[in-house]
């Protein structure tokens, strides 16, 4: 019987896997990737200690500090399911099951899908969720951004280099996101803005060449584009349990000792509903519930 | 026998860093072609994986698209 299941390594599931070798805890961790939404950052400038660093290497650093302490990482392991039993919780994968005292989900967020036909179809084949990697591979061609706050308006900017002409589709009326960057993003003659509008379908052959659009009016349009960007926000990774208790957004609610509605199950990092979304934050949940696991398996005995 | 090793990348993209990083750590060498400045290498890695997203390996004609670390550990016997 494992002390612990740690769910997911991104920056919470690190820390708390380094706290919990430390703690000479008997756990585990089970994660799909290593760094979370860590290793899809930009640059970085304000974790404490790194004046500059890239998502990327941080995230290398904190993967070799949790490799310091010869910790089991079952990576690329995806959870289905977890359920209490009498004093323990079974916890089935999709390669395994296991059984441990207790759980910490760390498991993160990702990006929000838009749910219409030809999504899964073409996903990377014209349509993808980080403008960051792929925006290169869209020289001189028309392509939708799809959203309307900051990672919108932050991928249209950077396809302004690259693209010949981006339509921002913008669900709301009106834009969010940073003052500066909305009014870069509509005084550019690259870009035509779409407001009060929706996606409602992507299409083509092997790739993306066309979408549908729906306006407030509920007109239908057709935009040519070889290129979607999904940029319309992120969801937890919060699925696999239904009796853990959740608040709108299906972020899992803890207490101040990343304690969740039971007993045993702990949570940390983005997929809380803890405020304010950041590396050294999620970073300092995870030890916080490292710990708290570590007093709460003092108090079992 | 070592084999021909290519990785397509952007600079700006985390999975290309990090898929260069696990090369170099496992002292695999590798063609770092950079897609955002040669278009038409960047049709040859759309034509070759059947997709439009980086980071795609070239493994003696192989292709893994993205991080696939599994695959990539079991095409060069890592």
């Amino acid at each position: 019987m494992l002390d612990l299941i740690i769910v997911g390594a991104g920056p919470a599931g690190i820390t708390a896997s380094v706290y919990a070798a430390r703690k000479r805890m008997n756990f585990i961790v089970i994660t799909g990737d290593i760094g979370g939404q860590a290793a899809w950052s930009g640059d970085v400038e304000n974790y404490t200690g790194y004046q500059f660093v890239t998502g990327p290497e941080l995230a290398i650093k904190f993967e070799e500090h949790m490799r310091q302490y010869k910790i089991d990482v079952k990576e690329n392991e995806y959870i289905i399911d977890i359920k209490k039993d009498s004093d323990f919780f079974a916890v089935k994968t999709d390669k395994a099951a296991y059984q441990a005292k207790t759980i910490i989900i760390a498991s993160g967020k990702k990006s929000k899908e838009l749910n219409v036909p030809g999504e899964k179809k073409f996903k990377n084949k014209g349509l993808t969720y980080c403008a960051t990697c792929d925006g290169p591979l869209f020289l001189d061609k028309n392509v939708a951004v799809i959203g309307g706050g900051n990672s919108a308006l932050d991928a249209v900017l950077q396809l302004t280099k690259i693209a010949k002409h981006i339509y921002l589709i913008n669900i709301a009326s009106n834009l969010s996101g940073d003052k500066i960057m909305r009014s870069k993003v509509e005084q550019n003659s690259k870009v035509s803005v779409l407001n009060s509008t929706q996606v409602t379908e992507i299409s083509g052959e092997k790739m993306v060449n066309k979408i549908k659009i729906k306006n407030a009016s509920g007109k239908d349009d057709i935009l040519s584009v070889e290129g979607v960007f999904v940029e319309i926000g992120l969801v937890p990774n919060s699925d696999f349990s239904y009796a853990i208790e959740k608040n709108n957004f299906g972020e899992i609610k803890v207490n101040c000792h990343n304690e969740t509605n039971i007993a045993g199950i702990f949570a940390a990092g983005d997929v809380t509903d803890v405020p304010e979304k950041q590396i050294i934050i999620a970073a300092g949940e995870g030890a916080k519930a490292a710990l708290s696991v570590s007093r709460y398996l003092m108090q079992q005995k | 026998m070592d084999k021909k090793v290519k990785v397509y990348s952007t600079p700006t993209c985390p999975f290309c860093i990090r898929v260069k990083q696990f090369l170099k750590d496992n002292n695999i060498i590798f063609e770092d072609i950079d897609v955002s400045k040669d278009q038409s290498q960047a049709e040859i890695m759309v034509e070759k994986s059947g997709q439009i997203g980086v980071p795609v390996l070239d493994i003696d004609g192989d292709i893994v698209v993205g991080f696939d670390k599994e695959q990539i550990k079991n095409l060069l016997g890592l």
